[in-house]
C-alpha cells in the first residue's frame, strides 16, 4: 500500500476546475517532486494533501486522498491531527513573529504533545540540530524569528515541522525565495531528511527536482500528465508534453 | 503658466503644513508661559502633590492631587472596561462575524464614535447614574465608576476600529503556517494572530485612553465633581478637564486662580502628549513587522 493514494481527485475554486481527475500513488520514505509550468496546479494538489486548502473560500473537492489507507476527506477525520502528521513548508518563509524558541515549540504546545519544559527544550534543540541551525542560533533562542536571514527562516520553518514528528512533509517551492547558495544548502537538508520522512516537493526548477527526488510527477493545466522515476522522466519520458517541458521547449 | 500654478500649489500646501506646526507650538508656548508664571509663584511640587483644591477661598489652596487622582481613577476604570470589550469585539468582527453582519457592525461602531459626548453624558445622567446608585446602594450615583462606564463607552469605538485593522492586517501566511502545524482556529488566533497584532492593539488602547483623558463634558455631568481625594471608585471625583471647564468662567483674568487653570491644562497636555507619543511608537513598530 502506498503512503499517499490520490484517486480521481478534483478541486474547484468556485467555478474554476483547478485539478482534474488526479491519480497518483506516492511511496513511503521517498522524495517525490512535482514539476510543471506555473499555474498548472502543483500547489493546489500539495495543499489538498494536508487540507490547508479548506481555508480557501469557495474551494471544493471530489474524489479521495488516502494517507496510510485512510481517506483524509472523510467526515470523521480530525484535521488538526492530519496536519500534525502532514507537515508543510511554504514558498515564502513564514516564521511567526515570536521568538525562535516559541516558533519551534508551537506545534508541541498546540497539539499537546509536550508541556514539560525539559521535554520541549530537548525537542527544540533536536529539531534545530536536524536543520543545522542550532550552532548558529543557540545563544539567541529568545530573539524574534524575524531577525534571522531568509535561509535561516526557512530552516526554522522546517525545524518547526520536524518538531511535531510528522510522517509526511510537503514542501511548496521551499527555495524560491532563497539565493543559489542557500538553495543548495536547503536541498542538502532535504536529501538528508528523506530516510525518515515521505517528502513531496513542488518545484519549478527542474535541476532541483533531478537533484533531490526519486520520483517525479509532471503536471499541465490541472492534469497529471506523467509520473515515474525521476531518471526516466528526465531522460526518457513516455509523453510528448513531458519531453517538451523537460527539454525546455516550453514552460 | 503651468509651472507657476505648480509652484503656487506647492507653496500653499507648504504654508498649510507649517501653520499646523505653528499652532501646536503656539498653544504649547502659551500654556507654558501662563503655567510657568503660576509655577514660579506657587511651586510646581506643591501644585502637583497638594491635597486640597480650594481655588476660590481665602487663603486659596491649589493642590491638584485630587484632580489627578480623579482623572487617573476614571481613566483606569474606563480602560479596564473598554479594553477587553473592545478587543473581543474586534476579534468577533474580524474572525467570526459573517460579511453582512460585519458591515452592519462596523457602521454601527462608526455611528457610536460620532455621538457627541454631551449626549452620552445626558443619557448617562438619566439612566446610568440612578442604576449605579441603586445596584450598589450608594448615597449618590454620581461616582468615578459611572464616569468610567461612560468613558469606556466613548473609547470602545476607537479601540475596536484600530484593533480590528491590526488584526486583519496580520499576514495570511502566519495563519496558514499555524493551521498547517495542527493548530485549531482559536489556538491560531490566540498564539499567533493576537501576538502579531499586539503593537496595533496597544496603540488602539493608547488612542482610546487619549480620548478618555481629554474628555470633559460627559465626566463633568456624571462624576459628581467633588474635588477631594477619592477612597474608592464608588466615590464622587473631579477630573482635571472638568475643573478647567467649570471654573474658567468665574476666575479673574490674570489672577492666581486663572493661571492655575492654565497650569492644570499644561499638566494635562503633558500627559496626553506622552500617551500619544507612546501610541505612535507602537504604531511605528507595527509597520516594521
Ligand atoms: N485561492 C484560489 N482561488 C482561485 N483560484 C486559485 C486559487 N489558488 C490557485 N488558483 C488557480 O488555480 C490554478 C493552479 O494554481 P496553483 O496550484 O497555485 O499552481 P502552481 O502552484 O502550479 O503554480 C491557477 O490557475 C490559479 O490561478
Ligand atoms: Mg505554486
Amino acid at each position: 500500500m502506498s503512503k499517499i493514494e490520490v484517486k480521481k481527485f478534483n478541486l474547484y475554486y468556485s467555478d474554476f476546475h483547478a485539478l482534474k481527475d488526479i491519480d497518483i500513488n506516492i511511496e513511503e520514505n521517498r522524495v517525490t517532486a512535482m514539476i510543471g509550468p506555473s499555474g498548472c496546479g502543483k500547489s493546489s494538489l500539495l495543499r489538498s494533501i494536508n487540507r490547508i486548502n479548506d481555508m480557501v473560500e469557495g474551494a471544493c473537492t471530489s474524489g479521495r486522498i488516502c494517507i496510510s489507507g485512510q481517506n483524509i476527506y472523510d467526515e470523521k477525520v480530525d484535521v488538526g491531527f492530519l496536519r500534525k502528521n502532514v507537515g508543510m513548508v511554504f514558498q515564502r518563509p513564514n516564521p511567526f513573529p515570536i521568538s525562535i524558541y516559541e516558533n519551534v515549540a508551537f506545534g508541541l504546545k498546540v497539539n499537546r504533545i509536550a508541556s514539560n519544559k525539559n521535554v520541549i527544550d530537548g525537542v527544540v534543540e533536536k529539531s534545530l540540530k536536524a536543520v543545522l541551525l542550532w550552532d548558529d542560533i543557540k545563544d539567541k533562542l529568545r530573539k524574534s524569528a524575524l531577525s534571522l536571514t531568509l535561509e535561516q527562516q526557512q530552516r526554522l520553518c522546517i525545524a518547526r515541522v520536524l518538531a511535531v514528528a510528522p510522517n509526511i512533509i510537503l514542501l511548496d517551492e521551499p527555495c524560491s525565495a532563497l539565493d543559489p547558495v542557500a538553495t543548495v544548502k536547503v536541498e542538502e537538508l532535504i536529501i538528508q531528511l528523506k530516510d525518515k520522512y515521505t517528502i513531496v516537493i513542488v518545484t519549478h526548477n527542474m535541476q532541483q527536482a533531478a537533484r533531490v527526488s526519486h520520483d517525479t510527477a509532471f503536471m499541465l493545466l490541472g492534469k497529471l500528465i506523467e509520473f515515474d522515476k525521476t531518471e526516466k522522466i528526465f531522460t526518457n519520458p513516455s509523453k510528448k508534453e513531458t519531453s517538451d517541458y523537460v527539454t525546455g521547449r516550453f514552460g | 503658466m503651468r509651472k507657476i500654478i505648480d509652484s503656487a500649489i506647492e507653496t500653499i500646501i507648504f504654508i498649510c503644513g507649517m501653520l499646523s506646526i505653528v499652532f501646536v507650538v503656539l498653544i504649547f508656548g502659551f500654556l507654558f508661559k501662563e503655567g510657568f508664571s503660576f509655577f514660579r509663584n506657587f511651586g510646581i511640587l506643591k501644585f502637583v502633590t497638594g491635597h486640597f483644591w480650594y481655588a476660590a477661598s481665602d487663603p486659596a489652596s491649589f493642590g491638584i492631587l485630587p484632580l489627578i487622582l480623579g482623572s487617573t481613577l476614571v481613566t483606569i476604570g474606563a480602560c479596564t472596561i473598554a479594553v477587553p470589550i473592545g478587543v473581543m469585539s474586534a476579534l468577533f468582527i474580524s474572525e467570526i462575524a459573517p460579511k453582512g453582519i460585519r458591515d452592519v457592525l462596523k457602521s454601527l461602531i462608526e455611528l457610536m464614535a460620532a455621538i457627541p459626548s454631551v449626549v452620552i453624558g445626558l443619557i448617562g445622567v438619566i439612566t446610568l447614574v440612578p442604576f449605579v446608585k441603586n445596584i450598589f446602594n450608594l448615597p449618590t450615583g454620581l461616582t468615578a465608576f459611572s464616569g468610567s462606564i461612560m468613558l469606556a463607552f466613548m473609547a470602545i469605538p476607537t479601540i475596536i476600529t484600530i484593533s480590528e485593522d491590526a488584526i486583519r492586517s496580520v499576514p495570511w501566511k502566519y495563519r496558514e503556517g499555524a493551521l498547517a502545524l495542527g493548530a485549531t482556529k482559536w489556538q491560531t488566533v490566540r498564539r499567533v494572530v493576537l501576538k502579531a497584532a499586539m503593537p496595533g492593539i496597544i496603540a488602539a488602547t493608547m488612542l482610546g485612553i487619549g480620548r478618555v483623558i481629554g474628555e470633559t463634558m460627559a465626566v463633568m455631568m456624571i462624576t459628581g465633581n467633588a474635588a477631594h481625594i477619592p477612597h474608592s471608585i464608588f466615590d464622587p471625583v473631579r477630573t482635571m478637564t472638568a475643573t478647567i471647564a467649570a471654573e474658567m468662567g468665574e476666575a479673574v483674568r490674570g489672577g492666581m486662580h486663572y493661571r492655575s487653570l492654565f497650569a492644570i491644562a499644561f499638566v494635562l497636555f503633558a500627559i496626553t502628549f506622552i500617551v500619544n507619543f507612546m501610541a505612535d511608537l507602537f504604531l511605528g513598530k507595527n509597520k516594521n513587522i
